[in-house]
């Protein structure tokens, strides 16, 4: 019991894909300038990568060696298809600002790289959970990126009000840089900068290392 | 003609792949730490652009689309749904192919772009472009333009990236931001700076 907690809860934080493992980035950037449409970009893709790992695998004894990228392609384009499907039947609106991202969780690093790296090796419940955990953990850096965005770009969080606008008579001066996309950037270099002196075991080995200053020590 | 050009500068600097979409981020991430490995892949994400774009085109108007199979006698057909699909099988097989083309008669050039050739297949910038092409409804020739408009844009944005990487790894970043965290901001700051071509109008 306590292994499944561990592999749902470990990529949230200390193993974070977007933070640590620079996966799957690019969607998380370009939905996250409103709260809804980042969560159910979260959703759409904690099903996916759950699903596909799931089904990875179960046949992951099968699965000829050298043709497995295209049977992991094929399992998670057809999960991707069914999602946008639900997608445009249910929540039209959303789905037409997420436009063509939603198709873009096919070619997401995270999905592919946790059936490479974890459902080929394992059974399927702890893939199952394994692609949950991964899930949230992109979903907890969108979720951070889009609150930002959101609350000082517009105001408001999920449409409903929270520092009403000057130009609707409230005080908040919205603030424009938030809602471009160098904004999205720089959320989640603070992001890892935070995650990193929380748990300073991140921190990257530098190239250099920086000389003590030599003029100070003379004197 | 006109026409042409406009989107070429639009899909190489307005709309830039990599910093007014952000994608490919993977790749661009990762590899960008040396400016000589940054353009071999640029190179390649050009070459694979230019030929998937246009085929996926060709494959949405004549087999996918709403009544593209008409000329087979099934004119009520809709088979759009299996786009994704259809585009990730087709960038799939062309990068496979042309891995091998290049292994067999330009040596030189596989072993340039070699290690990259598969990642390309799941760069989301070679998704994009198709899925934006499919959104937009471009013909066939601005399909090749596009195609070729976006790889030359990536593929300048991930050198110029390189290069200020180079420069960074002497400077001294506070721990917590070193490697991935500085290079996050730094992007930010290009694509700021990138933006200033969106007033441009054409």
């Amino acid at each position: 019991m306590s292994k499944t907690k561990d592999v749902l809860v470990t990529p949230i934080f200390k193993n974070n894909p977007i933070a640590l493992q620079i996966l799957g980035v690019c969607s998380a950037l370009a939905v996250t300038s409103n709260m809804a449409t980042a969560l159910v970009m979260t959703l759409a893709v904690i099903a996916v990568t759950a699903f596909s790992n799931f089904f990875v695998s179960l046949i992951r004894n099968h699965i000829p060696g050298n043709i497995r990228i295209i049977v992991q392609m094929t399992i998670i384009a057809s999960l991707v298809i069914v999602v946008d499907q639900i997608l445009k039947a249910f929540a039209y609106e959303i789905s037409k600002q997420l436009s063509v991202f939603v198709g873009l969780i096919i070619t997401n690093c995270i999905v592919m790289g946790r059936a490479e790296a974890f459902a080929m090796k394992n059974p399927p419940i702890p893939s199952f959970m394994d692609g949950i955990g991964n899930g949230l953990g992109y979903g907890a850096v969108l979720m951070f990126v889009a609150f930002f965005r959101e609350l000082f770009g517009s105001g408001s969080l999920f449409g409903v009000e929270i520092l009403p606008l000057v130009n609707n008579g409230g005080w908040y001066q919205g603030n424009g840089l938030m809602l471009l996309p160098p904004s999205a950037f720089f959320l989640i270099g603070i992001f890892i900068w935070i995650i990193r002196t929380w748990k300073p075991e991140q921190v990257e080995k530098p190239d250099f290392e920086m000389a003590p200053n030599t003029k100070k020590e003379a004197v | 003609m006109e026409q042409l050009i406009s989107l070429a500068v639009k899909a190489i600097f307005v709309e830039n792949m990599a910093l007014a979409f952000f994608l490919g981020m993977c790749t661009f991430l990762a590899i960008s730490k040396k400016v000589q490995t940054a353009i071999g892949l640029g190179i390649a994400v050009i070459v694979v652009l230019v030929i998937t774009v246009p085929v996926n085109n060709l494959i949405f108007n004549y087999l996918l689309r709403e009544g593209a199979l008409a000329w087979a006698g099934y004119p009520e057909v809709d088979l759009s749904f299996l786009g994704y699909i259809s585009y990730i099988g087709v960038i799939a097989a062309i990068v496979q192919i042309l891995e091998m083309f290049l292994d067999k008669f330009v040596p030189a050039l596989y072993n340039a772009l070699g290690v990259f050739l598969p990642l390309i297949t799941v760069n989301c910038a070679i998704m994009g472009a198709a899925l934006f092409m499919v959104e937009r409804d471009y013909t066939f020739g601005e399909s090749v333009v596009y195609g070729a408009g976006a790889g030359i844009g990536w593929a300048l944005a991930i050198a110029a990236l390189a290069g200020i990487r180079e420069k960074l790894k002497y400077s001294d970043v506070p721990h917590g931001l070193r490697g991935l965290g500085i290079t996050f901001i730094t992007v930010g700051l290009m694509s700021l700076g990138f933006m200033s071509f969106s007033g441009v109008q054409l």
